[in-house]
């Protein structure tokens, strides 16, 4: 009883901590903007913060996991420059990517 | 853990070396890897949260997942965020979160393969949706080749999820190269 009880304070005491982690990194790009004017270059690099960003974290799925993935992926991003509704958009892709991989592209 | 630790990326992580004894250090040095960018992340947001009562930040930024900041960013190009608008985006998914992952816990192989119906393509697709609402000409094409082709670079030869930072990254220098031609 008192083995697993000694185990799960330290999963606790693990998930407390990494939850702390997260939030710092969060909340430090708060701090690190504090007071600081937002023009001319800075502006430049945060504004392309997004794109970049959103890019980095989907590039492995969209050209590396194989040919259906990067088909759907152009697929979905013809839906969304055609102003679609975002659940449009998300659905052309899931629906997509299911077909072509039953094609066995 | 997943109400406490709110962020998928470092729990998938955490899952793989959970083992006893607990490598509780390592687990803690790793989420702060994974996690480095939400620093670019609330770096970007920051100035979009002026509108909102400053006392507001500490909590809402809790809140601010990929999900909700890419959708807040979004929102930010077209008018003012409202703390609202925030709550009501990034909240939410806090609860839905941490219930479906207690009911998968559940379930668990029951569910089968998520890939079947394609699930595991409706967060590139959401992303991909909300990236095009970046798109500012041949500059911003600028950034997401590079950013790709550096995520891409990464994820072959950099360890977890390091990629994510590099591709950020190298964007973000790209955007400053040619916004300083565009100057010059």
């Amino acid at each position: 009883m008192t083995g697993i009880f000694a185990i799960h304070w330290q999963w606790l005491l693990a998930i407390v901590l990494m939850g702390l982690m997260v939030y710092t990194t969060r909340f430090s790009g708060l701090l690190l903007m504090r007071g600081v004017e937002v023009k001319g270059r800075m502006k430049a690099e945060l504004d392309a913060v997004p794109p970049s960003v959103l890019t980095a974290v989907i590039a492995p799925t969209v050209f590396m996991t194989g040919h259906a993935e990067t088909i759907a992926a152009v697929l979905t991003a013809v839906v969304a420059v055609f102003r679609a509704p975002l659940l449009v958009t998300i659905l052309t892709g899931v629906v997509s990517v299911v077909a072509l991989r039953g094609l066995g592209v | 853990m997943s109400a406490i630790v709110y962020t998928g990326a470092s729990q998938f992580v955490a899952i793989d070396m959970w083992r006893e004894p607990l490598p509780i250090i390592l687990l803690v040095v790793t989420t702060l890897g994974v996690s480095m960018r939400h620093v670019l992340m609330s770096a970007s947001i920051a100035r979009h949260l002026s509108p909102i009562k400053k006392a507001w930040h500490p909590f809402i930024i809790y809140f601010l997942t990929d999900e909700a900041w890419a959708i807040a960013e979004r929102r930010a190009l077209v008018r003012p965020l409202t703390l609202g608008y925030f709550l009501g985006v990034a909240v939410p998914l806090w609860p839905t979160w941490f219930l479906s992952s207690a009911l998968g816990a559940f379930l668990g192989k029951a569910l089968g393969d998520p890939a079947v119906i394609g699930l595991d393509f409706a967060f590139a697709a959401m992303f991909i949706a909300i990236l095009v609402g970046f798109w500012k000409g041949p500059r911003t094409g600028a950034v997401i080749a590079a950013s790709a082709i550096a995520a891409v670079l990464g994820k072959l030869n950099l360890p977890g999820p390091w990629f994510i930072m590099l591709g950020g990254i190298t964007g973000v220098v790209v955007a400053v190269l040619v916004h300083e031609e565009r100057e010059a």
